[in-house]
Parts: C-alpha cells; sequence; structure tokens
C-alpha cells in the first residue's frame, strides 16, 4: 500500500531529524543558508559543464556521514524522485546533436554532455535538500523561518500541515483500505467512488478543524502561535558556513577535476 | 509537473522566488488582517486534506492511467484566494522538504505555477464569476472545469517559459509548449470534473458547509498520476518524433548561422557565440592548438567545450580534437567524485573510532 509506505516514510524522516549530531545542533538557518549557496553555486554553471560538479558532492556527503544519516535511504529518495528533471534532460540528447568532442573514437554531443550535466545537478541539488531536511526536521525549519523574518501565517501553516499530514494521510490509508476490502480485490477505483471518498475525507477534515479549534480555544489559545526558540548562530554556525563558502568558491572557480584529470595525465605521460 | 532545481537558472529560480515570496508576504498579510482565528487550524487541515486525497488515485476510463486531486481550486472555494495560497505554498514546500519533489531552488517556480495562477487567475476570473453565487449543478461543473483548464494552462506555460528562459533544456520553447499545453488541457479537464465532482457531493451531503464558505471562495482539482503518465507518454512520442525531426533544424540553424551570422537565439547564445567565433578562428589558422586555448587563464571554460560547437558543416574540417584535453576532464571528474567518496569513508571512520 503507497500510501502506509509514504507515511513510514515521511516518519522516518522526522526520526532521522531528531537524532544528534554536531550538524543537528547546528542553528537551522545556517544550515539552510550553506545549502542554498550550495544550489545556487551547482546551478550558475554553464550548461555543458559536467566534471566541475563533482567537487560539490563533497557537501551532501559530508552532512549524510557527519550528521550519520543513512546513505542507501538517501539514495534511494534522490533516484525515487523528480522524473520531471530526467524526463525533460532525456530531450537534450536528441536535440542538441553537435559534436563537442571526440572520446577514443565515437563523438560526444552537447545533448549527452548537457544531459549529463542536468542529472549532475539534480542528484546534488536533491541529496543536498534531502540531506538538509533529515539533519533538521520541520520544527527547527520553521524555527529559522519564523527568525528569518518569514510571515507568520506561513510558517504556522507548515507546523499545522506538517502535525496533521500524519493525520489525515493515516485516515485517508484507512478508507482506501476499507474499500480495497470490500472491492473484492479490485485495485482501482471510479471516478465516482473517489468522489464520495475524497468527499467525505474533506468532510471530516473540516469536522476535525473544528474539533482542534475547539480544543486550542479549550487551552487559552488567543490567536497567537507561540514557537520555541533555541539555539543561535554562534562560533559553530560561522565556522560552517564560511568554510563551506570558501570551499564553494574554490570549486565554483576553479574546475579541481580538470586540474586533478590534467595533472594525473601528465604524470603519467 | 513540477519544475526541479536542475533545470533552471539562478536568475530564473531567484526571481521565482522573490515573486512567490511577495505573494505569501502578501497574502499572510490578508489573512492576518481577517483575523480569523478559526481558519487557522482549519488552513493547516486543510493542507493536510490536499497531501491525503493527493495519495488517493483514481482510473481514468479509456486511458489505463490514473488521476488524482491537485486541490488549488478546492482551496480557493473552500478557503478564499489568500489562504489557499498560503496553503498550496506550504504543500509544496513540505514536498519540496520531504519528498525533494521539485527542490529548493525551484520552490518559489512551483508555488507561482501552482498557487498563482489558480487561487488569483482561475478562481476569482472563472469559477467565481460562473459559479459564484449559485448553486446549479451545471454552473459548478463548467466554473470548475474551465478554472481547471486555465489555472493548468498558464501553470504549464508557466513552466515552459522557467525552463527555455533558464536554457539547462535544449527543448526550444516551440516545441516544449507544443507538449506541455496539450498535455495539460486534458489534466486540466480531469482536474475540473474531480474538483465540480467533489463540490457536488458535498453540496448534497453537507450543503450548509458551502453555503457557508461558497459566498467567500470556490474549489479546483488537479491530478498527478495521469500527468506523469500523459508526460511519460508525450516523451516517448516526442522523442520518437524529435529524432526524426531535429535533422531539419540542425539545418535550418546552419544555414541560419549562414545567412544571418546568428546562431539559434534561445538558450545556448554565450556558448555558440563564443563556440563561433573559435569556429571563425580555427578556419583561418588551421594550426590553432587547443591545448593552448584550454590553458588561456581568461577563458573559464570545461572539458570539451572549446571543441564544441562545431556546427554541421564544420564537422567535416574540424576533426583534429586532442583526446587528451577532452579526457582529462572525465578523468579528473571520475578521480574527485573518488575523492569525495574516500573523504565520506574517512569521515565516517573517525566518527565510529571517536
Amino acid at each position: 500500500m503507497t500510501i502506509g509506505r509514504n507515511l513510514v516514510d515521511i516518519g522516518y524522516m522526522d526520526t532521522l531529524a531528531s537524532g544528534d549530531s554536531p550538524l543537528h545542533r547546528l542553528d537551522a538557518r545556517a544550515k539552510i543558508f550553506t545549502t542554498f549557496l550550495l544550489i545556487i553555486a551547482v546551478v550558475s554553471f554553464d550548461k555543458y559543464v559536467v566534471s566541475a560538479l563533482a567537487p560539490f558532492f563533497l557537501y551532501p556527503v559530508f552532512l549524510v556521514v557527519v550528521g550519520g544519516l543513512p546513505s542507501g535511504y538517501i539514495a534511494r529518495k534522490v533516484l525515487l524522485v523528480a522524473p520531471f528533471a530526467v524526463l525533460v534532460g532525456v530531450f537534450n540528447p536528441f536535440l542538441d546533436r553537435q559534436v563537442l568532442f571526440h572520446l577514443g573514437a565515437a563523438g560526444v554531443t552537447g545533448g549527452w554532455v548537457s544531459f549529463a550535466s542536468i542529472l549532475a545537478r539534480f542528484a546534488l541539488t536533491v541529496s543536498a535538500a534531502l540531506a538538509l531536511f533529515s539533519i533538521t526536521g520541520i520544527n527547527s525549519l520553521c524555527e529559522a523561518l519564523a527568525r528569518s523574518g518569514v510571515p507568520r501565517p506561513f510558517v504556522v501553516q507548515l507546523l499545522f500541515l506538517n502535525r496533521y499530514l500524519f493525520v489525515l494521510t493515516g485516515e485517508a490509508e484507512r478508507i482506501s483500505r476499507a474499500r480495497a476490502l470490500r472491492s473484492c480485490g479490485g485495485t482501482k477505483m471510479g471516478l465516482r467512488v473517489f468522489t464520495q471518498i475524497v468527499g467525505h475525507l474533506l468532510l471530516r477534515t473540516l469536522d476535525r478543524a473544528e474539533r482542534v479549534y475547539r480544543a486550542m480555544r479549550c487551552r487559552g489559545f488567543d490567536g497567537h502561535i507561540r514557537i520555541v526558540k533555541s539555539s543561535g548562530i554562534g562560533r559553530p554556525e560561522i565556522v560552517f558556513m564560511l568554510g563551506w563558502a570558501v570551499l564553494f568558491a574554490i570549486f565554483r572557480f576553479v574546475n579541481v577535476s580538470l586540474v586533478l584529470g590534467e595533472a594525473v595525465e601528465g604524470f603519467i605521460r | 509537473m513540477h519544475m526541479a532545481d536542475a533545470l533552471i537558472s539562478p536568475a530564473v529560480g531567484g526571481t521565482m522566488w522573490v515573486i512567490s515570496g511577495g505573494l505569501i508576504a502578501f497574502s499572510a498579510k490578508k489573512v492576518r488582517e481577517e483575523a480569523d482565528d478559526r481558519k487557522i487550524p482549519l488552513m493547516g487541515v486543510l493542507g493536510a486534506f490536499i497531501f491525503a486525497a493527493q495519495m488517493l488515485n483514481f482510473s481514468i476510463p479509456g486511458t489505463g492511467s490514473s488521476g488524482h486531486l491537485g486541490g488549488g481550486m478546492i482551496l480557493a472555494i473552500l478557503l478564499g484566494p489568500w489562504s489557499a495560497f498560503l496553503v498550496m505554498a506550504s504543500v509544496l514546500a513540505v514536498q519540496a522538504l520531504f519528498f525533494a519533489d521539485g527542490g529548493l531552488l525551484a520552490l518559489g517556480c512551483n508555488i507561482f505555477n501552482l498557487g498563482f495562477f489558480t487561487c488569483f487567475l482561475a478562481y476569482p476570473f472563472i469559477y467565481k464569476q460562473i459559479a459564484g453565487n449559485s448553486a446549479g449543478k451545471k454552473r459548478i461543473l463548467l466554473g470548475a472545469t474551465l478554472a481547471g483548464i486555465l489555472g493548468l494552462q498558464f501553470g504549464a506555460f508557466g513552466v515552459v517559459l522557467e525552463t527555455v528562459f533558464s536554457g539547462i533544456s535544449e527543448l526550444p520553447f516551440r516545441t516544449f509548449i507544443l507538449m506541455m499545453q496539450p498535455i495539460h488541457l486534458g489534466i486540466g479537464v480531469v482536474e475540473g470534473l474531480v474538483t465540480s465532482s467533489v463540490v457536488m457531493f458535498v453540496m448534497k451531503v453537507r450543503p450548509e458547509i458551502l453555503t457557508a464558505v461558497v459566498e467567500k471562495a470556490p474549489i479546483g482539482v488537479s491530478i498527478k498520476k495521469t500527468a506523469l503518465s500523459l508526460a511519460a507518454a508525450a516523451v516517448f512520442t516526442g522523442a520518437a518524433l524529435s529524432w526524426f525531426a531535429s535533422a531539419d533544424p540542425d539545418g535550418l540553424e546552419w544555414a541560419m548561422l549562414r545567412t544571418s551570422g546568428k546562431e539559434k537565439l534561445e538558450s545556448n547564445g554565450k556558448v555558440h557565440g563564443f563556440l563561433a567565433s573559435l569556429q571563425e578562428k580555427t578556419a583561418f589558422l588551421p594550426d590553432y592548438g587547443f591545448k593552448k586555448s584550454i590553458a588561456e587563464p581568461g577563458v573559464a571554460i570545461k572539458e570539451g567545450e572549446q571543441e564544441g560547437g562545431a556546427g554541421p558543416g564544420a564537422e567535416a574540417t574540424w576533426p583534429a580534437v586532442d583526446p587528451g584535453t577532452s579526457t582529462a576532464g572525465l578523468v579528473g571528474g571520475f578521480i574527485t567524485l573518488l575523492a569525495v567518496a574516500v573523504t565520506g569513508f574517512a569521515l565516517k571512520r573517525r566518527k565510529i573510532a571517536a
């Protein structure tokens, strides 16, 4: 059942985020900032750039290893998501057929190079984002957003959404399991049944919202959600941000891979 | 149709972040002005509802594919455009964070494509005008379908524009748009149908809910799995077609280059301009050493790039590529990746030892 799997999956990311490592303890703002730096550095490359992207993998690898994240899990998630990038990128080899360089006898076209570049960008940006979220978690993330001046209603909305995500997907799963059990193995749902199920889910949701609101009022809710503030920007955060910023700048402006490759080839000759 | 980080340029991603961020701030202000306490849990729970509903699929008769609710329009109908936009943005943000669906930099694009058009165009100008205060089934069906179509057409158009402006994908504007718009026409119709049928269901079972909220806003639906399967089908057809089609455009571009001196205008102007000039140089200086050009410090180019861009006509006259230079990037890339992996293992060992 895919819904159940998704739920377990989301829950697992929460579990990872509640871990403890030097990276987990960093202020979320530092991690968000650094991850954005990486993404911007990576996507600012020209579309035919492949090898210069390689050194950037140091960042997600660092997050995964130091953050104690399961690398196989992150890798699987990277492979599973965003077929869109691959779907759009896969046209490049067909459309850009000018030979860029020769590898032995075979000519490598610009399309293949730019497709490889898209795949590398994809792997980098997605793994960095997943690793960031897995060592941060929604609560610290929302706290960081609130402290960075993101409008409160939006932050509160994110927190609420995260809280009820599990409740409502669980409800959807139970409804759809109940339907499956009563449909003699029929796995497909017609539009009619779908409408009724979604409609009922919506009704239950609205009722739930009302109950939640009453419960909040009973506990003294005054229209203002308070967000706990924990960490702050200190020395570890500054070291983390500065260190990576310097590294990214080097990787961005010096093609480390090419320098290495030429050095090795020169040495062999 | 979530945009991905891998396909956008920083300029496009940044611009869309600023736009979507501004819209979020403005919507948040509007929501705060409404000062409706009740809406806080309602928005949160409805966001989770959209999430849960998107996990339920229905089969689309005759196609073998399945669809699901998009939700933007339903939210707009139940909450009004401002709150609906905030909820949509939060759903997309959580999708980007939990599932890496889309990407962090592309989040601005996605919020705009999927939130803005539905909440601020399709809802107020189509659905509300047609189905606003009347409870007629036909009007709801018509309003939701038209709004669904419009919202998704604009959303798809946004994806095309953002992709083409970023210039990472080679897809030319016309091909991409011919691929995206018809697919999203189908998705829009299905979305509209589902939206209206959910609205009508609620209307039948609990009419008071809609009479309470409908005065303020209308509903909408979208479809993800259909989109995916249709997109996959489109890619295969598109790929097959473009395989045959691309020979001609290549020739055309080549002709353009000869007649006007300009390469194709979109996407790869810089590289091609540079390569074209290189090509000219090579024609005049047959002994021009490529290795030397690589070593030139001012030329920030990557492996193979300098040899690239040989137009179809130039290929035959320019086979003298030094294999050394083109492999240096590859070799170096692999070594770097290896080094990254080794660093990772070393860090891990140190961690275990510690």
